[in-house]
């Protein structure tokens, strides 16, 4: 890289990556529980993805019964402490909080699950499911990521005898590595991890199927196969000096921030973002809070069109980071190493997105981070016979989770195209009913 | 002008609000530190009989995450000398002569050394004299406080010692751990009280701990009742101080008190006929600045009413209390949700249809579930209106123009005797009164 951002302190690194949603203390958690109106048939309820029980877990934080409070969220979503720090409340149960109507604040529901959940982790999780006795069935499980866990956690309470399949060294998939510091840390992934291995859950990480297992022994072995692979091929710009040194893909560059060794996370001192997702704003205000000195969203189209939630977008301003709309990236520029971004601009044509000829202009920086979506690994894929691909995305039954190859189902960010964590705990779980349904044909 | 001078059976003070007997009026320094801020007259704390006190001496019931919605405590009376509360009763009367100080006392049940209190709380200079019957918790045990309130002939009589020798008004300060109120009431009329003061506090065991099976607060491995005051005895403070206004027989001034704790809660006591209104809880809980906006408060009320005294309004409530037997059968209300305001939490829904006549639908409008009422089923009862949290949202809509009236006891004139469910369903029916 040309000029890389002088390293900062350990004590700047701890305070640019402490959590910015602090948890309640216990008192103001029991205030907040107590101020839940415990509505019936509750609309928090209905816009969580996983559907938790959540006036009833409230109500038993007032009551001071943390252990059916842990129960009750649990039962509807495996990875609840995940989803507990980085689920885009504002959007799904907070967002539907009667409070709104009645013009107050909403519950902090998302800060309530968390009280419980830490809590339930400094009980050292005591087992609150009893797994079912062995059915004498078997499942495997392509992906450790939340889909996937979700799926072996719920199927365990079926009886099957469940082994994960992952690749990489850590399980948890995204939320191990893809989940800013400042929202959650690794090791709350990892606990989730560990609790869903307690239901005895077999996972072999480090093993990639198709390298390690062949689809053929995978297939021998297990009665049903669910795939939670996510999106792990990042997409490209398709323009050129993409290979130049200095560019990086969003979600390697944020995973090696997760793992909390900063220092040894090279940043530009200019850092250009393509794309304008929540990846995207990740990046932005990472490579940000790592000491860049600036850093350039560049976004072909305007504000109005940015898929990156509102709270994404103000975290991204209040981080000090440079904002260029309808900037289409045209070519990067350096010598081996990135210099400068060259772009074009862009309006709306008849509803079209067009680049005005000569309207070139250059944006001068050391490191470009790609964070213009993920797409499936096809290739990968493609081993599995007559599973059914459209759009970039697994296709899968609506409620059972089956793919067009019976044996095999599928959740998570592979059938939605990148959603949530908590859709992917949804869809995990769903597929378990789905797999049992299937083996037991059950209607 | 806003005048707040009241007179409480012969005892005059600048303003109607009392501190009541209890640890906030231990000694002269707190009571000087109170009349500072405002207090119109404090009941020092009871003067007596030696005792000795226990630590953890309160417990509280916090509720929703509401501190203190009750106190509760087994603090007895003063444990400092007769000596040298009188002292300070007499410079603390010097320091605020016009401030109303009384003396609490309770002594053993023995004529002599009632006389001897009686006469030394005279000398000391206090504008008059409450008689604690009402301590429910270790005076009671050694015969005295709510041992005596509980029993109309003692009452009678320890009144009666009192009076004879007494020179200044004497209250007599009713215990509500009783079945019917106005009997000792009338008793201390008969020993010739100059005025009532209720309620003293309430038995009670405020919780049991989970861990050890103590009860709450424990004391050396030990807790038991004790006396209850706060916001969750006003509504039984209320009806008491009520019962003793209405009763013919009685008709003496009142000082009230259990669980005021702002002017609005004195406002109410007031209009059910106390002259003065004590606090202790509230005070416990803030200390004594709250008499600030208690004055403040009184005072804009009564200026945006028109009053200028509170002799205009005192008792003005009693009126609209009836027995049961005299109100309107045929008053119909019916509630009505207002859609506009409604937040759709459904709690109307649920307290209704588990837990009342289930007359609230959920119906489907607009994408969004609307509890609706469902009027030709409802009876009025205001239970949604109760439970629901949107300020005037739910609303009991009246449907009848007031023109037609019977009461339980004029009905029970008309129909056959003795009265059956048969002819009861005709005169409803009549009515279009639907019992489901």
């Amino acid at each position: 890289m040309n000029n890389v951002a002088p390293k900062l302190t350990s004590k700047e690194y701890e305070a640019n990556f402490a959590e910015l949603k602090p948890a309640l203390t216990d008192v103001a958690a029991l205030a907040e529980a107590n101020r839940c109106l415990y509505c019936y048939d509750s609309p928090c309820m209905t816009a969580c993805p996983t559907h938790i029980d959540i006036s009833t877990f409230i109500k038993k934080i007032s009551t001071g019964n943390l252990r059916g409070s842990a129960k009750t969220i649990l039962s509807s979503n495996w990875v609840a402490l995940t989803c507990a720090k980085a689920c885009p409340v504002d959007e799904l149960c907070e967002g539907a909080c009667v409070y709104h109507a009645k013009g107050e604040k909403p519950i902090q529901i998302g800060k309530l699950q968390r009280h419980v959940m830490d809590w339930y982790v400094e009980k050292r999780m005591p087992q609150l499911f009893t797994p079912a006795e062995m059915n004498g069935k078997t499942v495997g499980i392509i992906g450790a990521g939340p889909a996937g866990l979700a799926c072996a956690a719920e199927l365990t309470l079926f009886g099957f005898e469940v082994t994960i399949y992952e690749a990489s060294k850590l399980a948890g998939g995204l939320d191990t590595h893809g989940i800013a510091p400042y929202k959650m840390q690794q090791q709350d992934s990892l606990n989730e991890v560990k609790m869903i291995k307690r239901l005895g859950v077999k996972i072999k990480t480090g093993v990639r199927v198709g390298k390690d297992i062949s689809f053929e022994k995978l297939e021998k072995t297990h009665d049903a196969v669910f795939i939670g692979v996510g999106l792990s091929m990042p997409a490209d710009l398709k323009i050129s000096g993409e290979e130049m040194i200095g560019v990086v893909n969003a979600l390697d560059f944020v995973e090696n921030v997760t793992k909390r060794k900063w220092k040894s996370v090279d940043v530009g001192r200019r850092v250009a973002v393509i794309g304008a997702g929540n990846t995207a704003i990740d990046a932005a205000t990472e490579a940000k809070r790592l000491g860049a000195e600036e850093v350039f969203m560049v976004y072909r189209r305007g504000r109005e069109q940015m898929s990156a939630y509102d709270f994404e977008f103000e975290l991204a301003k209040r981080d000090g980071i440079t904002f260029y709309f309808h900037a289409q990236p045209k070519k990067i520029v350096g010598k081996k190493k990135v210099q400068a971004l060259e772009c074009l601009e862009t309006r709306i044509v008849n509803g079209k997105l067009k680049t005005i000829p000569r309207s070139e202009f250059k944006i001068p920086v050391d490191m470009v981070i790609k964070a213009v979506g993920q797409n499936i690994d096809e290739t990968f894929l493609a081993s599995i016979p007559k599973l059914k691909i459209k759009d970039g995305m697994v296709v899968v039954n609506t409620k059972s989770y089956q793919t067009s190859n019976p044996k095999y189902f599928a959740g998570g960010d592979c059938i939605n195209g990148g959603k949530e964590v908590v859709n992917a705990a949804y869809d995990g779980k769903r597929a378990a009913y789905g797999i049992h349904n299937f083996i037991f044909k059950k209607k | 002008m806003v005048d707040l001078r009241i007179n409480c059976a012969g005892i005059t003070s600048p303003n109607p609000f009392w501190l009541a007997s209890a640890p906030p009026t231990n000694s002269g320094y707190q009571i000087c530190k109170a009349f500072e801020v405002g207090w119109g007259g404090a009941v020092w704390k009871t003067i007596g009989a030696p005792v000795m006190n226990v630590v953890n001496r309160y417990g509280a019931v916090d509720f929703n995450g509401q501190k203190i919605i009750g106190l509760n405590n087994i603090e007895l009376i003063s444990d400092r000398s007769i000596e040298i509360n009188l002292k300070e009763i007499a410079e603390t009367k010097k320091l605020w002569p016009d401030r109303a100080i009384v003396a609490s006392l309770m002594v053993e049940s023995d004529r002599k050394i009632w006389h001897d209190i009686v006469k030394r709380t005279i000398d000391a200079g206090a504008d008059g004299i409450e008689l604690n019957y009402g301590c429910p918790h270790g005076m009671s045990e050694r015969g005295m406080g709510s041992a005596v309130g509980q029993v109309p002939e003692y009452c009678t009589m320890i009144t009666e010692w009192v009076t004879e020798v007494s020179t200044i008004p004497v209250l007599v300060k009713l215990t509500p751990n009783v079945t019917d109120i106005r009997f000792p009431g009338r008793a201390a009329k008969k020993g010739n009280a100059n005025g009532i003061s209720l309620i003293n506090t309430i038995n009670t065991i405020i919780g049991v701990d989970l861990d050890t099976f103590q009860i709450e607060p424990s004391r050396g491995g030990k807790g038991g009742h004790g006396g209850y005051a706060g916001p969750a005895i006003k509504p039984i403070a209320l009806n008491m101080v009520s019962e003793i206004a209405r009763d013919p027989e009685i008709n003496l001034p009142i000082s009230a008190m259990g669980g005021i704790s702002n002017w609005k809660d004195a406002l109410e006591f007031i209009l059910l006929g106390a002259t003065s209104v004590q606090v202790c809880t509230a005070v416990m809980h803030y200390g004594f600045r709250i008499v600030e906006d208690m004055i403040d408060g009184t005072t804009n009320w009564m200026e945006e009413k028109g009053y200028t005294s509170l002799d205009q309004i005192r008792g003005k409530a009693l009126a609209n209390i009836a027995n049961f037997g005299d109100m309107n059968l045929l008053s119909k209300h019916i509630a009505h949700i207002d859609a506009g305001k409604c937040i759709h939490c459904n709690l109307c829904y649920i307290a209704c249809e588990d837990t009342a006549h289930q007359c609230i639908d959920l119906v489907q409008k607009k994408g969004k579930i609307q509890p609706t009422v469902r009027e030709s089923d409802c009876v009025g009862c205001r239970l949604c209106y109760i439970v629901c949290p949107v300020d005037h949202c739910i609303t009991m809509v009246q449907k009848d123009n007031g023109a037609q009236s019977k009461t339980w006891n004029e009905l029970v004139k008309e129909l056959p005797q003795p009265l059956s469910i048969e002819d009861l369903r005709k005169f409803q029916h009549k009515h279009g009164i639907d019992v489901h």
